[in-house]
C-alpha cells in the first residue's frame, strides 16, 4: 500500500489523522464564509440605514431639530394646505400630496388592475403557446422601459393627442397640460407587467384537476377561468394587486414630468397635481439648503412613502405565504 | 383457483346484499351509453383501438386492466373530457340514449351537464362546502338562493355527507376529511342532476373505512343513475358492479356480467390478469 | 323532453356568448400592452426624426442671431438623432446639442455598479443558498430581501443623498479634500462624495442590490445538488467546491440576471436626481471623452469616479422640463439613444441565457 502511494506519481498527499486541526485550509473557509455573510448582512445594513437616515432628520435627531420637532403630526397630517416655501407662514399640511399620490395611483390601478388581471386570464386559460410566446416577452419590453420615457410619453402624446382631444374638444372639460389623469394612465400601462405575470404565476399555480372537476360540472369556459380559477388564485392575485399599487404610489419620474408641481386638494383628474415623490424631486431641483425645514420636510415625506409602501409591500407578502400554503 | 373462489364469495355476499337493496330485475334493463368503434389518439399515438360496448342504464359497470391500458382514457371521451387536452383526436361514435356526442352540434357543456363525473383525486374548489355543491346548478343560471340550498342539501343526503356537514355549510371544503372530500365531490357532481355518473378510481387515496363508504354509497346511486367506473382494484369491480369490462393495451378485450367474467372468462388475457399472473 | 334537445340547450347559447365576449374582451388586454409600447415607440421615433415644423424656422433664427451665424448653420443637423447628436455636448441652442457627456456618465456609473453589485450579490447569494442551512439569518435577510425590492427607488436616493453626497454632514459645511499621493499622481477624493460618479453608482447599486441577489439565488438553485455532492464526495472543501463546480455552472445564470438588474439601473432616474446629477454638463467625467483620451492622459481613470457627471435619463428628464419646444425632440432622440442601450444589454442577456441553456443540459 505504503509503496504503491510513494512509487505512483498521481498521488497526493493523504491526511495522517482525521482529527480536526487548525490549518491553513479551515481558516480559509471560515474567512470566506465570515465575507460572504457581511455580503448577505449588507442588505440589512440598507434598510437600517433607510430608516436611521429617516427617523433622524423627520422624526427626532440628536443634534439638531427633526422636521417633527418642529411641526406637529397633527398639523402634517390633517392641514389641507402645503406650501413650504411661504416665506412667512409655511404650512406642511401632506393631504394635497396624499391625494395627488392616491389620485393618481387609483387612476393607474383603475387601469392597470384590470387590463393586467384580464391578460394573465387570458395567457393562462385562452392563449395558445405561440401566441405567449409573442404576448410575453412585449410585456418584459414595456416592464424595462424606464420611467422618464413614460413620463415623456404622457406628456408629449397622452395629453396632447388622447386627452385633449376627447375631453377638451368634445366634452368640453379644460385639460390642463399638466394632469393627473395622463399621468395616471401611464402609471396604469406601467404596472400592467407586475399585475400580469404574478396573477399569472398565481393562476397556473390552481391545480389541473380543479379546472376538470369545474368542465365535468357542465361548466363554460368562462365559467371555469372566472368562477373556479381565479377565486382559487385569489390571494396570489391580491398580492399581485398590492405589489402594483405599492409601485404605482412609488412612481416618481413618470408622475413628475406627466402631472406637474402643483400641491392641489382635488379630484378632478384634468388638473395639475403634486405626488409625494414628485415633490421630493422638485425640492431636490432647486437649491435647497441642507438644515432648513424645506430640506427637512423632505424626509418628512419620504418617510411616509417609505412608510405606505412598506405596508403594502408587508401585506402583499403575506397574503402571498398564505397563497402558497393552500398549494403545497 | 382460490382466487377465483374468493370471487365467487364476493358475488354470495353481493346477492345477499342486492335483494336488501332491491334492486331491479335485469331483464328490463335499457341501452344508456353505445360506443361503436371507438378509436382514440394522443397525437400520434393511439390510446383506443376500436372500442366496441354497451351501458345499460341504473346499472354499474366497472373498468378494470393494468396502469396505462386506456380504461381512464376511455372513461373520459363518454362526457369529452379529453377534449380539454390539446391535439387529441377520435373516430367512431358515443351515444348517449341514441344521440351521437361528438355530432358537430352537440354543445359539450349540456353533455357535461348530464354525464357528471368524479375524479381520483377529491378535487374541492377552495370554498365553502355549500358553495362548492351549489356550484354547478349556479353556473347553470340557478341564483335563487332557496333553490340552491334545497338542491344542496338533497344532493348532500343522496352522497351520505349531509349528517356529517349540515352544521358547517359554510367551512371550507378543505377541512373535511378525503373520504368526505370525495363524497362531497360526488355530491357536487349530482347537484347538476346527471343521469350518467362517471367515476375515475374515485375510491384509490382512500382508507378502507372511506373505501366502504363510497361503495355503499355508489350501491345506493346505481337505482337513480347509470355509474360508470374505473377501478384498478378487482375486489372492488367484484363488489359493486353489474358488468365489468376489461381493457389492455387499449383494447377492450372483454365485457361481460360481473360475475361471469370473474369466475368464468372467455380470453385468456383476462384470465391471466384476474388470477394475478400479470399487472 | 326528447334527448336530442337537452343536448342542444336553447339556454346555453347566451352562456356561450357570454363566454366569447369575456375571451375577446381578455384578448383585447392582452394586446393593449402591445398596442400602447408600439404607439410609444411610434410617437418617440416620430419625434426623434424631425424637428418642430412651425416654429423651425424661427428657432433657427433666434439660435442664429445669438452665436455666430455661419457655425450654427453648419453645426445643425437635418434631424434632432443623427452622428452629431451623439458626439457633442448639451447645449443651450437646441439645433447644436448632444447626449456625449451623459452616454460617458452612463458607461462609467454601469461600470461602477456592476463592479459593486457583482461581488457583492453573487456572494451574498452564495452565502444565502449555500451557507446559512434555512437558518434563522436566511430567513431575516431573505424577507429583508423582498421589502427592500419594494422600497421606491427616491427613497435610494435620499439614502444615496445623506450616506455618500453629505456624508451625514461629519465632514463640516464644505467638506475636504483627501489627496491620496499614488506615486504617480496625486488624487483628490472629495469627502463626502458629492455630487461625484461614485455617489451615484454606489446609490444606484444599493437600489439594485436586491434584484442581483434574488437573480443569482435563482441560478444557483438551478444547479442540481449531484454535483455538490460529487465535489464533497472527492474531498473537496466547501469553498473548492462552490469555486470550482457551483459558480461556473451557475455563471450564465448570474451574468443574465446581472445584466437585466444593470439595465434596471440604467434607466433610473429618480434617485440620481436626489443625489443633485440634474446639472448643465458639457464635459464628460475624468475628461475622458474618447478611447484616444486614455492614451493621452490616463490619469483622467482615477479621476472620473470623483468627478459630476450626468446620464442618458437625467439628460433626457432635463431636456423634457425645458420649454422650448426643440427640447422635446431632443428629449425624443435621447430616448431612442436610451432604449438602443437597453436594448443591446437585453440582448446580450437572452444571447447568455440561450446560449447557456444550449450548452448545458442537467
Amino acid at each position: 500500500m505504503s509503496v504503491a502511494q510513494a512509487t505512483s506519481p498521481l498521488s497526493i498527499k493523504r491526511p495522517s489523522s482525521l482529527t480536526r486541526r487548525v490549518s491553513w485550509t479551515r481558516a480559509r473557509e471560515q474567512i470566506i464564509r465570515a465575507v460572504l455573510f457581511l455580503c448577505g448582512a449588507l442588505s440589512l445594513l440598507t434598510t437600517a440605514g433607510i430608516i436611521i437616515v429617516l427617523f433622524t432628520e423627520a422624526i427626532y435627531s440628536f443634534g439638531g431639530t427633526a422636521f417633527f420637532q418642529s411641526v406637529s403630526i397633527t398639523d402634517f397630517l390633517f392641514d389641507t394646505v402645503w406650501a413650504p416655501q411661504h416665506p412667512d407662514h409655511p404650512r406642511f399640511g401632506i393631504l394635497p400630496l396624499l391625494c395627488g399620490t392616491f389620485v393618481i395611483a387609483g387612476l393607474g390601478g383603475l387601469i392597470g388592475l384590470p387590463i393586467g388581471l384580464a391578460s394573465a386570464i387570458y395567457l393562462s386559460e385562452y392563449a395558445k403557446p405561440k401566441m405567449r410566446r409573442i404576448v410575453k416577452p412585449v410585456l418584459e419590453i414595456l416592464a424595462g422601459i424606464p420611467t422618464v420615457v413614460y413620463g415623456y410619453f404622457a406628456l408629449v402624446f397622452v395629453t396632447p393627442y388622447v386627452l385633449r382631444p376627447i375631453f377638451q374638444t368634445w366634452l368640453g372639460f379644460n385639460v390642463d397640460i399638466f394632469n393627473a389623469l395622463s399621468a395616471g394612465i401611464v402609471v396604469g400601462v406601467m404596472i400592467i407587467p407586475t399585475v400580469c405575470s404574478l396573477s399569472e404565476d398565481a393562476l397556473r399555480a390552481v391545480p389541473r384537476g380543479l379546472r376538470e372537476a369545474g368542465y365535468a360540472l357542465g361548466s363554460t369556459k368562462f365559467d371555469v377561468s372566472l368562477k373556479v380559477v381565479v377565486p382559487a388564485a385569489l390571494s396570489g392575485i391580491l398580492a399581485s394587486f398590492l405589489l402594483a399599487m405599492a409601485r404605482a404610489i412609488g412612481e416618481t419620474m413618470a408622475v413628475t414630468i406627466a402631472a406637474g408641481q402643483q400641491p392641489r386638494l382635488t379630484l378632478n383628474p384634468f388638473r395639475g397635481m403634486e405626488t409625494m415623490t414628485a415633490y421630493i424631486v422638485n425640492i431636490s431641483l432647486g437649491d435647497t439648503e441642507a438644515g432648513s425645514m424645506e430640506y427637512k420636510s423632505l424626509y418628512a415625506v419620504a418617510l411616509s412613502l417609505f412608510v405606505i409602501t412598506l405596508l403594502m409591500n408587508v401585506l402583499a407578502q403575506w397574503v402571498l405565504k398564505r397563497f402558497r400554503e393552500v398549494y403545497e | 383457483m382460490t382466487l377465483m373462489q374468493s370471487f365467487s364469495e364476493l358475488m354470495h355476499q353481493r346477492q345477499q346484499r342486492e335483494t336488501v337493496n332491491r334492486s331491479r330485475p335485469v331483464e328490463t334493463e335499457v341501452t344508456k351509453l353505445d360506443v361503436r368503434n371507438l378509436n382514440f389518439f394522443y397525437g400520434d399515438k393511439q390510446a383506443l383501438f376500436d372500442v366496441s360496448m354497451r351501458v345499460a342504464e341504473r346499472s354499474v359497470t366497472a373498468f378494470i386492466g393494468p396502469s396505462g391500458c386506456g380504461k381512464s382514457t376511455f372513461l373520459r371521451t363518454l362526457n369529452r373530457m379529453n377534449d380539454i387536452i390539446e391535439g387529441t383526436g377520435h373516430n367512431g361514435r358515443v351515444l348517449l340514449e341514441g344521440q351521437d356526442i361528438y355530432a358537430r352540434d352537440v354543445d359539450v357543456v349540456a353533455l357535461r351537464k348530464r354525464v357528471g363525473m368524479v375524479f381520483q383525486k377529491s378535487t374541492p374548489f377552495p370554498k365553502s362546502i355549500f358553495e362548492n355543491v351549489a356550484y354547478g346548478p349556479r353556473v347553470a343560471g340557478q341564483n335563487q338562493y332557496k333553490a340552491l340550498v334545497e338542491i344542496v342539501e338533497q344532493s348532500l343526503k343522496r352522497a351520505a355527507l349531509w349528517d356529517e356537514v349540515k352544521d358547517r355549510m359554510n367551512d371550507s371544503a378543505l377541512a373535511l376529511s378525503g373520504g368526505q372530500q370525495q363524497r362531497l365531490c360526488i355530491a357536487r357532481a349530482l347537484a347538476t342532476n346527471p343521469d350518467v355518473l362517471l367515476m375515475d378510481e374515485p375510491a384509490s387515496a382512500l382508507d378502507p373505512a372511506s373505501t366502504a363508504r363510497i361503495e355503499d354509497l355508489i350501491f345506493e346511486l346505481k337505482q337513480n343513475y347509470t355509474i360508470v367506473i374505473v377501478t384498478h382494484n378487482m375486489q372492488q369491480a367484484a363488489r359493486i358492479s353489474d358488468r365489468t369490462a376489461f381493457f389492455f393495451q387499449g383494447y377492450l378485450i372483454e365485457v361481460d356480467a360481473t360475475q361471469k367474467l370473474f369466475t368464468t372468462p372467455t380470453k385468456k388475457q383476462t384470465e391471466d390478469y384476474i388470477t394475478g399472473r400479470f399487472g | 323532453m326528447s334527448v336530442t334537445g337537452r343536448l342542444r340547450e336553447p339556454a346555453l347559447a347566451k352562456r356561450h356568448r357570454i363566454g366569447k365576449l369575456f375571451e375577446w374582451l381578455c384578448c383585447g388586454s392582452t394586446w393593449f400592452g402591445v398596442v400602447v409600447l408600439l404607439l410609444l415607440l411610434l410617437s418617440v421615433g416620430w419625434k426623434a426624426m424631425t424637428w418642430p415644423t412651425a416654429d423651425a424656422d424661427a428657432a433657427d433664427r433666434a439660435a442664429a442671431m445669438k452665436t455666430d451665424a455661419p457655425s450654427s448653420a453648419a453645426a445643425t443637423s437635418a434631424r434632432p438623432l443623427s452622428t452629431r447628436f451623439l458626439t457633442s455636448y448639451d447645449s443651450r441652442i437646441p439645433q447644436k446639442a448632444g447626449i456625449k457627456a451623459a452616454l460617458w456618465g452612463s458607461l462609467w456609473l454601469l461600470v461602477f455598479v456592476g463592479l459593486a453589485t457583482v461581488p457583492i450579490g453573487v456572494g451574498a447569494a452564495i452565502y444565502l443558498e449555500e451557507y446559512s442551512n434555512e437558518g434563522r439569518w436566511k430567513r431575516i435577510i431573505q424577507v429583508n430581501l423582498s421589502n427592500l425590492a419594494g422600497v421606491p427607488s427616491i427613497v435610494y436616493g435620499i439614502l444615496g443623498l445623506t450616506v455618500f453626497v453629505r456624508m451625514f454632514g461629519l465632514f463640516g459645511h464644505d467638506g475636504k479634500v483627501l489627496d491620496l499621493n499614488l506615486g504617480f499622481t496625486v488624487l483628490a477624493v472629495p469627502l463626502p462624495f458629492e455630487r461625484s460618479v461614485i455617489s451615484g453608482a454606489l446609490t444606484l447599486s444599493l437600489l439594485v442590490l436586491p434584484t442581483v441577489i434574488v437573480a443569482a439565488q435563482e441560478a444557483l438553485r438551478a444547479v442540481p445538488s449531484s454535483i455538490r455532492t460529487a465535489s464533497y464526495a472527492l474531498g473537496a472543501t466547501q469553498w473548492q467546491t462552490i469555486r470550482h463546480q457551483v459558480l461556473p455552472a451557475a455563471m450564465p445564470g448570474i451574468m443574465t440576471g446581472v445584466i437585466l438588474s444593470l439595465s434596471r439601473a440604467m434607466g433610473e432616474t429618480a434617485p440620481l436626481i436626489m443625489i443633485g446629477a440634474l446639472t448643465y454638463l458639457a464635459r464628460c467625467p475624468g475628461h475622458i471623452d474618447s478611447v484616444s483620451s486614455v492614451w493621452e492622459h490616463p490619469t483622467g481613470l482615477l479621476e472620473a469616479p470623483f468627478d459630476v457627471f450626468t446620464s442618458l435619463p437625467i439628460q433626457i428628464f432635463n431636456w423634457v422640463s425645458r420649454a422650448q419646444p426643440e427640447y422635446d425632440h431632443l428629449a425624443a432622440a435621447g430616448i431612442i439613444v436610451l432604449l438602443v442601450v437597453l436594448m443591446c444589454m437585453n440582448t446580450a442577456a437572452i444571447l447568455i441565457r440561450n446560449r447557456f441553456q444550449r450548452r448545458t443540459l442537467w
